[in-house]
C-alpha cells in the first residue's frame, strides 16, 4: 500500500486535495456558524491555514536543504527549491487574505499592529532574496549549496521575527488560538481542521506536481545533452 | 583547539593590517555615518521629538555597516586568495569568525565617531544604547560576513549584499531600537544575545558550505 | 593515491569533459596536456577538492594538510608583503619552525630581498615565484601544479626544475602544462586532453 502511495503520490495528493477543499469551502459556506465579527470572519477560515501551510513549506525546504548538505540526498535541493517556491505562493496568498481580513473589520488595507501580516512581510523579503541569490549562481553544486544554507537562515528567522514583531507591537491581532482557542465552538474548530488539512494537502498536491514537472525537465535535457 | 584559535587570530590580523595598508573601509564607513546623521536632521521635521532621532541611529548604523561588508571580500576576490584559505587543512569557519572580528573592529570603530556625533547632534546616548550596540553589532558582523561571502560567490555579488542583508537585520533593529527606546530594555538585550547566539551558531556551523561545492 | 572512474563535468551545458579514467600511483609524475579550455585546470580543480564533479567519482587519497595546489591565480594578497603571505599560509598550514622555512624558501626562490615588499610591487614573474613558494612550504605529498612555468624566467624555471626533481618518485605530481618537453624527463605517465 504504502509504495503504491509513494509512485502515485501526485495522483493521490491531488486527490485528496480536492475532496478536502470541497468539504472545506462548503463548511465554511454553509456549516460554520457566524460569529461576532461577521461576514468576515469566514476570511479567517483561510488567511490561518494558508499562512500554517507557508510555514509548512518553508519548514519542508529547510528540511530538505539540511538533507543536501548533511547527506548529499541528491534531488533533495530541487525538492527544497519547488517547497520554498510553493511557500512564497502561499506567503502572498496570506498577505491577500490577511489585507482583506484587515479592510473588513478595522477599513485599513495594511496594519502595522498586524503581527501575523508583518512577519510575512519580512519572511516574502526573505525569499524573494532566495530566488535572487538562487539565480544568481550557476545551476550546480554551488547553487544547491547556497540555497540550502539560506533555506536553513530562513527557518531560524521565522521565530526569531515573531519574537522580534511581538516585542516591538502592541498586541491587536486576535490571535486564533489565544481568543477563540478552546474557546472556539466546537464546530468552528472542526471547520478550522478541515480547512486546515485541505491546504496543507493542496500543497501536496501542488510539490508533486511541480516537481514531477521539473523532473521531467531535467530528463529531457539529460537526453538532449546524450544525442546533441 | 589551540589550532583554531591561532588560525582565526592570524586571520584576523590579516584582514585589520589590509585595512591599515589600503585604508579605504573605514575612512567611508566614517565619512557615511557622519553624512547619514547629517542627512537625519534634514529628514526629521520639528515636533518629530526624541526618540525617532534614536531610531535613526539604528538606521545608521545598520547601513553603515552594510557600507564596510559589501568590501569584506574583495580583498580574497582578485588572486584567486579564498581557494588558498579555503584549501588549508584548518577549519572554513575560521575564515568566516576571523574576517567577523575584523568587521566587527571596524564597526566599533565607526561607532565611536557616530555615537558622540550623534550625542551631539541629537540627544544623549544612555547605557542601554550603548550595550544594545554592542550586542547589535555581534549579530551584525557574524551575519553580515556570512551573507556577503555568499554574495561574493553569485554573479551579482555587491548587488545582492543589502538584498540578503536587511531581511536578516530586521530584528537587530527590533532589539536595539527597543532597548534604546523602552522603559525596560531588559527584554530587548536578551533578544539580542538570542539573536547573536542563534545566527553566529548558524554561521558557525554552515560556513564551510558557502566556500565549497 | 588518486583513483579517477568515468569523471565527468558540465558547468550548465557546457560539457568540459566526460567519462575520465585515471590512476596516479605514489610517486608518480603525470604530465596533463591539452590546449586552453581541454579541461586540465578543471580536472586540477576536482582533484584539489575546489570543484565537485558532475558524474563519476574521484578518490584522492591525501588529506588538505599534505595537498599542494599552484593555480593560475597566484592565491596571495596583493597588499602583504612576500614574507606576510608565506607567514600566514604557514600558519594556516602548521609549519613548523614557520620563521626560518619561509625565509628558507624566498631565499631558494630568489626572493629573500623583496621578502618585506608588497606583491603588489612585483614582477608577473616574481609574484609566480612566490606561488611556487607558497606551494612548497608544507612540502607536500601531492602536488597538483596548473602551468607552473607561466611567467617564469630562464632562471625561475631552472629554479623550479631543481625542486621538481629533488621530489621526484619521493612526492607525487599531476602537473598540467602547456610545454610538456621540459618535464619529458621526469614523467611516469602522460595525459592528452583533446
Amino acid at each position: 500500500m504504502s509504495t503504491w502511495l509513494r509512485n502515485n503520490a501526485l495522483v493521490a495528493s491531488a486527490a485528496l486535495a480536492a475532496v478536502l477543499l470541497t468539504l472545506a469551502i462548503a463548511l465554511v459556506a454553509f456549516y460554520a456558524p457566524l460569529d461576532q465579527d461577521g461576514l468576515n470572519q469566514k476570511i479567517f477560515y483561510f488567511h490561518v491555514p494558508i499562512a500554517l501551510t507557508a510555514y509548512a513549506c518553508f519548514g519542508w525546504g529547510a528540511w530538505k536543504g539540511l538533507l543536501h548538505l548533511w547527506k548529499r540526498t541528491p534531488g533533495a535541493d530541487l525538492e527544497s527549491y519547488v517547497a520554498i517556491h510553493l511557500g512564497v505562493i502561499f506567503g502572498a496568498m496570506t498577505l491577500v487574505t490577511g489585507s482583506i481580513w484587515a479592510k473588513y473589520r478595522w477599513g485599513h488595507w495594511w496594519l502595522w499592529s498586524e503581527k501575523q501580516l508583518v512577519l510575512f512581510l519580512v519572511l516574502f523579503l526573505f525569499y524573494s532574496a532566495y530566488f535572487m541569490l538562487r539565480f544568481s549562481v550557476e545551476p550546480g553544486p554551488r547553487q544547491a549549496n547556497l540555497s540550502a544554507v539560506y533555506s536553513l537562515f530562513g527557518v531560524v528567522l521565522i521565530p526569531i521575527s515573531f519574537l522580534a514583531i511581538r516585542l516591538a507591537n502592541a498586541y491587536i491581532h486576535p490571535i486564533a488560538f489565544t481568543s477563540h482557542g478552546p474557546q472556539m465552538a466546537g464546530s468552528q474548530f472542526f471547520t478550522f481542521c478541515v480547512c486546515l488539512a485541505a491546504m496543507l494537502s493542496l500543497f501536496a498536491a501542488l510539490y508533486h506536481l511541480e516537481l514531477a514537472g521539473k523532473r521531467l525537465d531535467a530528463h529531457l535535457r539529460e537526453l538532449r545533452e546524450l544525442l546533441g | 583547539m589551540r589550532g583554531y584559535v591561532g588560525d582565526v587570530a592570524a586571520l584576523a590580523r590579516k584582514d585589520l593590517l589590509l585595512e591599515v595598508r589600503s585604508r579605504d573601509t573605514l575612512p567611508a564607513m566614517l565619512i557615511f555615518v557622519a553624512a547619514a546623521l547629517v542627512i537625519f536632521h534634514f529628514a526629521l521635521p520639528s515636533g518629530t521629538g526624541e526618540l525617532a532621532g534614536l531610531g535613526l541611529l539604528w538606521v545608521a548604523i545598520v547601513f553603515t555597516a552594510l557600507l564596510g561588508l559589501s568590501r569584506a571580500f574583495v580583498a580574497e576576490r582578485e588572486q584567486g586568495v579564498l581557494d588558498g584559505l579555503v584549501l588549508a587543512p584548518s577549519d572554513r569557519s575560521a575564515i568566516w569568525l576571523g574576517k567577523s572580528l575584523a568587521a566587527l573592529t571596524f564597526l566599533v570603530l565607526a561607532e565611536a565617531i557616530a555615537l558622540p556625533l550623534f550625542a551631539i547632534f541629537f540627544s544623549s546616548v544612555d547605557g542601554a544604547t550603548i550595550a544594545a550596540v554592542a550586542l547589535a553589532d555581534i549579530g551584525i558582523c557574524a551575519v553580515g560576513v556570512f551573507v556577503s561571502a555568499m554574495a561574493t560567490a553569485t554573479r551579482a555579488r555587491e548587488l545582492l549584499l543589502p538584498v540578503l542583508f536587511l531581511p536578516l537585520a530586521i530584528p537587530v533593529i527590533v532589539g536595539g531600537v527597543g532597548a534604546s527606546v523602552a522603559d525596560s530594555a531588559g527584554r530587548y538585550l536578551g533578544f539580542l544575545a538570542l539573536y547573536d547566539a542563534l545566527f553566529a551558531t548558524i554561521c558557525w556551523a554552515s560556513f564551510e558550505y558557502v566556500v565549497t561545492e | 593515491m588518486i583513483h579517477v572512474r568515468g569523471l565527468s563535468k558540465r558547468y550548465g551545458a557546457k560539457r568540459i569533459f566526460e567519462g575520465l579514467e585515471l590512476d596516479v600511483e605514489r610517486g608518480g609524475f603525470v604530465l596533463v596536456t591539452g590546449p586552453n579550455g581541454s579541461g586540465k585546470t578543471t580536472l586540477l580543480r576536482i582533484a584539489a577538492g575546489l570543484a565537485y564533479p558532475s558524474a563519476g567519482e574521484i578518490d584522492v587519497e591525501v588529506e588538505r594538510r599534505e595537498l599542494g595546489f599552484l593555480a593560475h591565480e597566484s592565491l596571495v594578497y596583493r597588499e602583504l608583503t612576500a614574507l606576510e603571505n608565506l607567514e600566514l599560509y604557514g600558519r594556516l598550514y602548521r609549519v613548523p619552525e614557520r620563521r626560518e622555512r619561509c625565509g628558507m624558501l624566498l631565499e631558494r626562490f630568489g626572493l629573500w630581498d623583496s621578502r618585506n615588499e608588497r606583491v603588489s610591487s612585483f614582477s608577473r614573474g616574481m609574484v609566480q615565484r612566490l606561488a611556487l613558494c607558497r606551494v612548497f612550504l608544507h612540502e607536500p605529498e601531492l602536488f597538483l601544479l596548473d602551468e607552473p612555468f607561466s611567467a617564469l624566467d630562464a632562471e625561475g624555471a631552472e629554479l623550479l626544475e631543481r625542486e621538481l626533481a629533488s621530489r621526484h618518485g619521493h612526492a607525487t605530481f599531476l602537473v598540467a602544462t602547456h610545454e610538456p618537453e621540459r618535464l619529458e624527463p621526469l614523467a611516469t605517465a602522460r595525459l592528452a586532453f583533446a
